[in-house]
């Protein structure tokens, strides 16, 4: 039975007010601008752009005001969002040796061209709340010292000299990626779709599943090989002018893992790999990133499946958290019928046993008179 | 050409490099040269402004396989001059209005006439503008660089 | 090289209403084969592309669905002026077209090497445009299948004695197999792989 029901919307259209007035908060104080959220809240902001899969910090941060700081929520509208835009092509794949370095750091060695570089990073901090950041002091201009001249070797072409540590993965440089935004998943999927899939994943979600890992779950042995976080070129060919053109740069950061490897039927002992890419300054979930995609080659490097993190299609299926949002919050949506009619089922098999005990009570008792 | 194969030879280096610096233009950079342009040329436009998405790839491990890594938001304009030159834009974001002006801009350099105005009133300026902030970007990184030093060990 | 004028100009005037008025045009052309469609719209496409042909390709193709064009369009603007105003790369390789525009007077030979799709997603197949002399005039086709009450008739100049042939062939791999859209300058008539020619 289809039971259509009105009548909510004028709670709705004052709920919508309310949220507004909200949202606002307090009129005396002054309402909180897009640069302001772009350039104080910027992780919160990376963060966004991350799991919406959209690089665009302005529309971002928007989304972060609208939502109220509900940051999976700011993510649901970005996301939203892309899908009324049309797709004007692909960009060549980016290049991360030649970013533009903000911080660059190795577990794996002390002393690599370019040195350990820092950046802006919360690591050495005391994690001691600041009272001076309650007020609006004048913040000092950043040290200075000249940089190294040349690009940044990455740590895996390093490593690679020696042959003990495996290359980019074994698909082929020219292998055309699949896209998850245009053909439904399949499982068991490649390695390109999986990362897609991670880069856009909840951040909470991959870091427990990295967690699970490193206590045991699916152990794999990880050094971090190297972070490297900073800006690099995006480029397309673009037909009208026969050349790849300069779009502009976005920040990226770069995780690549080193996990120790004793070998297996399909591969010698070497250091494997995992990776993870993400739009922004996302260190945390680079990392998780990287030790997730690391744990779903079990099959591939012929290692046995038996934690969740190795599982592909439970990790895949459930790293998105709007898909997960949606399904969970669609609970509080009325299920007035369904419930009437699992209640009315209830009731049934609640009398079909009780009308069960009297007649079997019923005859014990006739069996005791006789 | 064949749409599928863009070739890229040492004659498109010049206009590739006016693309990239276009691209990284600041609205106000682009309004303040139209200002001072002696004579405004009537641009027809082709397509666009328009914004939509470019999938960003990125390499499994670096420098293998690629891999879509996500969308990022790029606005574009292609306009025709009087004259028949066609200029075009592209930049990450969802400025029209420098879209505009980048494609004006990208067709006047095309021009004998105006090419040494685009130039030295808009490419040059980006150029020192864009070079400043790497250089101080790059001091400010490199401050945080470790300079190991190992410790004397007491053992005499 | 950077493309010259004819193929940057043209396009929908109004990118949102043209293409919804082109694909309604389609969706009832597909869902009633054999009925004429006539594009209304000026879109300055290159010769010897037709004006419905064009209007199909800015409707339909973008970054998504690479485009394969016949050799007689070679020498012509067309591939460029698709390119530019649907972000469509061309293909030389059939089964990787999502959109085929042929000419019938050049020639036409099997769909075997189009994209036929799978039979668990027949709809990624190849959609075939050809462009035929006229429509309305000339050899007579009698059409039947799903969308059309008993059996309907439509004329066309151009299109060779053995299509029928071709299409008896593609009728038999159903479901997979092409959808062919037929366009003679404005007009269009389709013929979805679920249509029988007698």
């Amino acid at each position: 039975m289809y039971v259509a029901v009105k009548g909510g919307e004028a709670a709705i259209n004052a709920a919508h007010r309310l949220l507004a007035d909200r949202r606002r908060g307090e009129r005396s104080l002054p309402s909180v601008t897009i640069d302001q959220i772009v350039e104080q809240l910027a992780l919160a902001v990376d963060r966004v752009m991350a799991e919406a899969s959209l690089y665009d910090r302005a529309l971002a941060a928007l989304a972060v005001r609208q939502s109220r700081g509900d940051l999976i929520e700011a993510i649901f509208l970005l996301r939203a969002y892309r899908t009324t835009l049309p797709r004007f092509g692909t960009s060549v794949p980016v290049d991360t040796a030649r970013m533009a370095i903000e911080r660059r750091i190795s577990a794996t060695y002390k002393d690599l061209p370019g040195g350990q570089v820092l950046g802006p990073t919360f690591d050495y901090t005391h994690r001691l709340l600041d009272p001076s950041l309650l007020r609006q002091d004048d913040v000092e201009e950043p040290a200075r010292k000249e940089p190294l001249p040349g690009t940044m070797t990455r740590v895996s072409d390093i490593l690679a000299g020696e042959g003990l540590i495996e290359e980019d993965g074994s698909l082929p440089d020219d292998r055309p990626a699949g896209d998850l935004t245009r053909e439904p998943m399949e499982f068991p999927m490649g390695r390109d779709l999986r990362l897609q899939a991670l880069a856009r994943g909840d951040e909470g979600f991959l870091l427990a599943l990295g967690y699970s890992t490193q206590r045991g779950f699916g152990r794999n042995h990880p050094f971090v090989g190297e972070i490297r976080i900073g800006e690099v070129e995006v480029e397309m060919e673009v037909p009208e002018l026969g050349f790849a053109v300069s779009l502009g740069r976005i920040q990226v950061t770069e995780c690549q893992m080193v996990n120790q490897f004793k070998g297996s039927a399909k591969a010698p002992p070497q250091f494997t790999r995992g990776y993870g890419l993400v739009f922004g300054q996302s260190e945390r979930k680079a990392m998780s990133m990287s030790l997730v995609d690391r744990a779903l080659r079990a099959e591939e490097l012929g290692e046995d499946v038996t934690a969740p993190a190795q599982d592909e299609e439970f990790v895949i299926s459930h790293a998105d958290n709007v898909q997960a949002t949606g399904f969970v919050e669609h609970l509080k949506l009325p299920h007035y019928v369904d419930f009437q009619a699992e209640l009315a089922l209830v009731r049934k098999m609640r009398s079909d046993i009780e009308a069960a005990k009297s007649e079997v009570a019923g005859a014990e008792a006739n069996s005791a008179e006789q | 050409m064949t749409a599928s194969q863009p070739s890229s030879s040492a004659e498109d280096v010049p206009r590739r490099r006016t693309a990239k610096l276009l691209s990284s233009a600041q609205l106000g950079e682009l309004t303040s040269a139209w200002e001072k342009l002696p004579y405004k040329p009537k641009a027809t436009p082709l397509r666009g402004p328009e914004t939509g998405l470019v999938m960003v790839r990125g390499r499994i491990g670096g420098g293998g396989a690629p891999f879509n890594l996500g969308e990022a938001t790029v606005t574009r304009a292609t306009i025709l001059l009087e004259s028949g030159t066609a200029g075009h834009s592209h930049a990450l974001g969802t400025d029209k209005s420098k879209a505009k002006l980048a494609a004006i801009f990208d067709a006047l350099w095309q021009e004998e006439e105006t090419r040494s105005f685009v130039e030295e009133e808009i490419l040059k300026p980006i150029e020192r503008r864009v070079t400043a902030e790497d250089r101080r970007q790059a001091e400010e990184t490199a401050a945080t660089r470790v300079d190991f030093f190992t410790m004397v060990r007491g053992d005499d | 090289m950077s493309m010259n004028a004819k193929a940057l100009s043209g396009g929908f005037a109004q990118p949102v209403f043209d293409a919804q008025a082109v694909f309604r045009l389609l969706m009832d052309g597909m869902s009633r084969p054999g009925t004429h469609q006539t594009v209304g719209t000026e879109i300055g496409q290159p010769s010897p592309l037709g004006e419905a042909a064009g209007a199909i390709a800015l409707a339909l193709c973008d970054a998504d669905t690479p485009v394969w064009l016949q050799s007689s369009f070679a020498k012509s603007a067309v591939a460029d002026w698709i390119a530019f105003h649907t972000g469509a790369a061309a293909t030389q390789d059939k089964s990787e077209a999502k959109f085929a525009f042929k000419q019938a007077g050049a020639g036409l030979c099997s769909f075997d090497l189009f994209s036929l799709g799978t039979q668990e997603y027949p709809d990624r197949s190849t959609t075939i445009i050809i462009e035929v002399a006229a429509i309305g005039e000339g050899r007579s086709l009698v059409l039947s299948g799903p969308g059309i009450k008993d059996s309907a008739t439509i004329k066309v100049t151009g299109l060779p004695e053995y299509f029928e042939e071709i299409w008896r062939g593609n009728r038999a791999l159903f479901p997979r197999g092409v959808d062919v859209i037929l366009t003679a300058g404005r007009t269009l008539v389709c013929l979805p792989r679920t249509t029988t020619i007698a």
